[in-house]
């Protein structure tokens, strides 16, 4: 703190102030930024939401006791408690094959974010270093990485993950790989662009005349100062894929039955749904309700650590 | 303005080579075309026959240099499921993709400007709430679901709509509201943040100062302006939108070249896939290659870029 005393100024913590003879105290960033997180309400609905169905994965086996696999063919089709004849045995009823639906729905969860996680992980691999490269080197480096963007962009996307899950054989592996391969292009333009703002930062030029390796001034130099733009997209791009993955999975062509996927059970009740529509409506409301949040997230995180005046 | 078209069509070229030899290699590498072909339980023999027959045994960049021959004189080919000319299957249904596309880029932007205009000249009111709820709620809402929850509510029970084929314009209604929805939310915004910066600079104070109608300002001063890189950007959603009809038309049963990619995929008909997967390509890059050339004439400063 004393150190932080003899630097006055905005971005240091303490500051003196001798006119009125007393030390006046500056939030640092990292206040600011929670000031601003308490006060954004996009934010706060989109971290409640996602921290929620968080939460419901990770304690699936304790929010409900039946099997998401286990079938029981005399209790096909029960209708979900609100409705006349249902009952609390099965508070969303059971689907075509007598299966709980609500512990289908908690364990679908699991399948939802691990999916929506990795594709974001492989994705900011592949986009990062794309973006980046683009940004520092310039030139013909940036047109090679913008053409590959621009034939990244010009391949349908759906179709082209459907057309190779369902040739190489749909799993969950296999969907994770080639979704997160064809979602990386959010990441590389971005990138690119706060690459180049951050490469004519004056610490940049200090690192490279002090004579640091370019590994060393993309990765200690750069990168950090990158890490409040690549949290924003990942989470946004966590919500993209769980809607691709969903569409795949709708389509047949992604996670195989019987695993229990938000977008396979619409697919799977698709068939009942004028008699049932609670079988379509409630994977699809938390669809809906994933996805909402992670953008609101997204977009909340994009306000909060916005720098000064931006906001 | 020549020089920069001429710069733009040699990119398009190069773009429409890579993606063509791209698209091959997938559907090529993902699995083997000849197993798929056959069938389940063929023999060694026959899917040896299979092979040879298709010439999936010569090397991987002799079957695309003569794919590519060939598809540049019109000839993508056979679907072995049919026995038909695929160039003959597609454009038979390419004009339900087409309209669906088409207008359910016009329903989108025909819900996102008005929004767009009314958001940012009373930003943070009720109004500005309403589009921005609506344009966070079609964002996040798979457009499947969205598709089905309409064919329960206005198909089923109400009954105002038919819910599947492509008969008549009472057909598209729904997977058009579908389809351009998702479309919507970026629209709004791009309008949204445009007219705010056109809306606080000096010509339309000056406007104003005139004592010009305020209509007429918004039209002709600063919607004008406003709505240029909505052109670029209704080019790119189009092309998103014919690739992401996939999903609607199977929804629908609309028997576009989506549908006929989906139904393909499950046949391993490999020739339709490719084809039609080159072929949204090439609309897709045709479009922004048009967006951008409209772009740099509506606006000049981007030709000196």
């Amino acid at each position: 703190m004393s150190d932080a005393a003899t630097h006055p100024g905005p971005n240091g913590a303490v500051a003196p102030d001798e006119g009125l003879g007393r030390q006046v105290v500056f939030p640092t960033p990292g206040q600011v930024m929670r000031m601003r997180m308490r006060h954004h309400k996009g934010f706060i609905f989109g971290a409640v939401f996602v921290l929620a169905i968080f939460l419901m994965a990770v304690f699936a086996p304790m929010l409900t006791s039946y099997n998401p696999y286990t079938q029981h063919l005399s209790h096909r089709l029960v209708p979900p408690v609100w409705d006349a004849k249902g009952t609390w045995k099965h508070p969303l009823g059971t689907d075509n094959l007598g299966r709980d639906y609500l512990s289908r729905l908690v364990y679908g969860s699991r399948v939802s974010l691990l999916i929506g996680f990795s594709c974001m992980l492989i994705a900011m691999v592949i986009g990062t270093l794309l973006g980046m490269s683009a940004g520092y080197f310039g030139g013909k480096v940036d047109m090679l990485v913008g053409f590959i963007i621009t034939v990244r962009l010009a391949l349908p996307a759906v179709l082209v993950a459907v057309a190779v899950v369902a040739l190489i054989g749909g799993s969950m592996q296999v969907v994770i790989l080639v979704l997160g391969c064809l979602i990386w292009d959010r990441f590389a333009v971005v990138l690119r662009t706060s690459t180049q703002q951050v490469c004519s930062m004056d610490y940049v030029d200090a690192a490279r005349a002090a004579g640091c390796s370019t590994l060393r001034i993309m990765f200690r130099e750069i990168l950090p100062n990158l890490f409040n733009n690549l949290m924003v997209i990942a989470t946004l791009e966590i919500g993209r894929a769980i809607l691709l993955e969903a569409a795949l999975s709708f389509l047949g062509m992604g996670v195989q039955p019987p695993t229990p996927s938000w977008g396979l059970m619409i697919s799977e009740g698709k068939e009942y749904m004028l008699f049932q529509p609670y079988l379509i409506t409630v994977p699809g409301v938390a669809l809906f309700i994933l996805v909402l949040g992670m953008n609101l997230l997204g977009d909340g995180l994009r306000d909060v650590t916005a720098p000064e005046g931006q906001a | 303005m020549l020089q920069y078209t001429l710069k733009r069509l040699v990119v398009t070229f190069f773009v429409i080579l890579v993606v063509s030899l791209v698209s091959f290699m997938l559907i090529r590498v993902s699995g083997d075309p000849a197993i798929a072909l056959a069938g389940e339980g063929a023999t060694q023999q026959e899917i040896e026959y299979v092979r040879h027959h298709y010439g999936f045994d010569r090397p991987l960049i002799i079957q695309y240099v003569d794919w590519a021959k060939k598809a540049l004189q019109g000839d993508l080919g056979e679907s072995p499921y049919f026995n038909e000319p695929v160039l003959k299957m597609i454009r038979e249904r390419i004009g339900v993709t087409m309209t669906l596309g088409v207008s359910a880029l016009l329903f989108a932007l025909f819900v996102s400007i008005p929004l767009g205009v009314l958001a940012s000249i009373r930003p943070n009111t009720w109004i500005d709430r309403v589009a921005l709820t609506i344009s966070v709620m079609g964002q996040a809402m798979p457009s499947f679901w969205f598709g089905l929850i309409m064919i329960i509510f206005f198909g089923v029970t109400l009954r105002w709509l038919p819910i599947s084929g492509s008969g008549s314009p009472a057909h598209y209604v729904m997977p058009t509201i579908a389809l351009g929805y998702y479309a919507t939310p970026a629209f709004m915004r791009l309008i949204r943040s445009g007219m705010l910066e056109v809306l606080s600079s000096d010509h339309i104070r000056t406007a104003r100062a005139k004592g010009l109608r305020w209509g007429k300002i918004l039209y002709k001063h600063a919607l004008r302006n406003a709505i240029i890189p909505v052109v670029a950007l209704a080019a790119v959603q189009l092309g998103f939108m014919l690739g992401g009809s996939i999903v609607i038309e199977s929804v629908f049963a609309l028997h576009g070249i989506g549908y006929l990619a989906w139904v393909s995929i499950g046949r391993s008909d490999l020739p339709v896939v490719q084809a039609i997967i080159l072929l949204l390509s090439m609309i897709y890059v045709v479009l922004t290659f048009l967006g951008d050339l409209l772009n740099a004439f509506l606006d000049p400063r981007i030709r000196v870029r």
